[in-house]
């Protein structure tokens, strides 16, 4: 039987990131441990994020708060605003929206980073000078990415929902301390950790894809170029399928 | 673990002994079979260049000699290692005596010059001071003639400096065996002429023996003590370039016009 040729690169694609992946979780435990160079990416990915994600957050949260009074003025539950707001941005939209800023900003780095290594064979000199070149530069990477994200989330969930007060104060008042209040009587423990679990999956996906695409990239400056750019339409569209599978999972779990 | 002083090789080598030895050695990716039973021997103390045309499999033979590619078959034979079944550790050890030059420099662009090459010296585990550490990084940046370069990032150097400073950078192990990846290549006639003296004085100063792979004619009379022709896969013919020169054979005179 032959495939066509797009489903037979497709899976040949999937195929060699699950096996990259696989080498990933092997490598993990394996010495030598790269510490030093860990902390580093856990710094630079941090660092580098934060102010994008932190306006972005900002903006969210106040928008959305905007947006969604009209519609609660006219069911007559506007005092619900602070409440809803909070579950959307804690639940959902925090985390998502992080993640996907996260896949544009470090995803693509990170691409371009390793493709720009690859092409220019600094991946090779440093096989031959004693480093394992996946342990040091993949293994780092992608677990600061994993680690660094749900940080971030949680960062950008707090800047939302300050985000969301200002919004609520625009139109009639609300006290600092009422205003989280609300948000907090309606958010349960169920609300919160699927969110987090599942961050760590997105920054999980965005370092590996990342690593993958720069790790693999064809020869010349055009090859880099299209490792960063798929590197960050690839990790997005597998965040929603993580997303996607997430809900189902907390579904199943009954922790809704 | 090594220390420097066991790393450091004997200054009055045996010369003659083959330090490279490679026979039947057959590469292919995919269809596409790039080295089709080659073989050569690089003696302690020789330079041997490797001539052919651009895509003739000069890098994958190379490439194959340090372990970053696996051959198909055939045996490799470096400082009487065969590094085709060695282990991880053991390879890096070989790996230590052999500097490589790569083509494109790969100096680590996040890096300055003096975390270039040091970053060689940190990570073949030898144990040395940070004091052996500056006088090495200092010497290997005298040798090419860029001390004053130390602090800089790669990408404020011109083409040729970056050239000498990944030459520095491979230097900096001594090691007995340098493999040069067309050292000329994308250079100006000028500076090319500067990298070919510093190979040579590289030769006077270490004795290493070298394997160099160019088609830049110039630095292949200046350098080689014996030119192996690669074509189609195969050393196609050997000798000195004098010899070479004279050959009426026309897979050998394309090179020499
Ligand atoms: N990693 C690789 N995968 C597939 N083909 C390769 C790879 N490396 C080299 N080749 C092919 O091997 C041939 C020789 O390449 P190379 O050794 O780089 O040539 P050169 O003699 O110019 O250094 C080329 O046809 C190239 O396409
Ligand atoms: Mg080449």
């Amino acid at each position: 039987m032959q495939l066509p040729v797009k489903t037979r690169h497709f899976l040949e694609e999937a195929g060699s990131l699950s096996a990259f992946m696989g080498r990933f979780l092997t490598s993990i435990f394996k010495p030598r441990f790269e510490i030093g160079e860990f902390f580093r990416q856990c710094y630079v990915i941090g660092y580098r994020s934060l102010p994008l994600i932190a306006l972005t957050a900002f903006i969210m949260g106040l928008v959305l708060t905007m947006q969604l009074r009209p519609s609660l003025i006219a069911y007559g539950v506007e005092s619900q605003l602070p409440a809803m707001v909070g579950i959307a941005i804690m639940r959902e939209i925090g985390p998502v929206i992080t993640a996907l800023i996260f896949a544009g900003k470090i995803g693509s780095s990170i691409g371009a980073e390793l493709g720009s290594m690859k092409v220019t064979e600094q991946i090779d000199a440093m096989e031959v000078s004693g480093t394992n070149p996946f342990k040091y530069l993949v293994v780092t990477r992608t677990l600061a990415a994993m680690l660094m994200l749900p940080v971030l989330v949680l960062l950008g969930d707090a800047i939302s929902l300050y985000g969301a007060y200002l919004g609520v104060n625009i139109k009639g008042a609300t006290s600092f301390s009422l205003f989280f209040t609300q948000v907090f009587n309606n958010l349960a423990f169920s609300d919160v950790l699927p969110a987090f679990i599942k961050s760590f999956f997105f920054g999980l996906a965005v370092g590996l894809i990342g690593c993958y695409k720069g790790y693999y990239s064809s020869k010349g400056t055009e090859g880099v170029g299209r490792s960063a750019n798929s590197a960050v339409v690839v990790a997005s569209v597998i965040i929603f399928l993580i997303d996607l599978l997430a809900v189902q999972v907390t579904d199943a779990l009954g922790v809704n | 673990m090594l220390t420097l002083q066991q790393h450091i090789p004997v200054k009055t080598p045996t010369a003659g002994q083959p330090v490279i030895t490679i026979s039947h050695l057959n590469k292919s990716f995919g269809k596409n079979a790039v080295l089709k039973d080659f073989a050569l021997t690089l003696n302690r103390g020789e330079h041997l260049v490797i001539l052919g045309k651009s895509g003739s499999g000069k890098s994958v033979l190379i490439k194959c000699i340090i372990g970053l590619l696996q051959p198909d078959s055939g045996s490799i034979e470096v400082l009487g290692e065969e590094i085709t079944t060695l282990e991880h550790d053991a390879l890096d050890q070989v790996r230590a005596k052999v500097g490589f030059l790569f083509q494109s420099n790969a100096l680590y662009d996040s890096m300055t010059v003096r975390q270039n090459l040091e970053f060689p010296l940190r990570r073949h585990w030898i144990q040395v001071t940070q004091l052996e550490v500056d006088h090495m990084v200092q010497e290997a940046l005298e040798d090419v003639g860029l001390a004053h370069t130390i602090d800089m990032m790669p990408a404020e150097l011109s083409g040729g400096m970056q050239k000498r400073i990944a030459l520095a950078r491979t230097l900096i192990l001594r090691p007995e065996i340098i493999l040069y990846d067309e050292p000329t290549a994308g250079l100006d006639p000028i500076t090319g002429r500067e990298i070919i003296d510093l190979i040579m004085q590289v030769r006077q100063k270490y004795g290493s023996s070298a394997l160099i792979i160019s088609h830049d004619m110039n630095c292949v009379r200046l350098t080689a003590d014996k030119v192996i022709v690669l074509f189609e896969g195969r050393p196609y013919a050997t000798g000195n370039y004098a010899t070479l020169e004279r050959s009426e054979d026309p897979g050998v005179k394309q090179f020499f016009q």
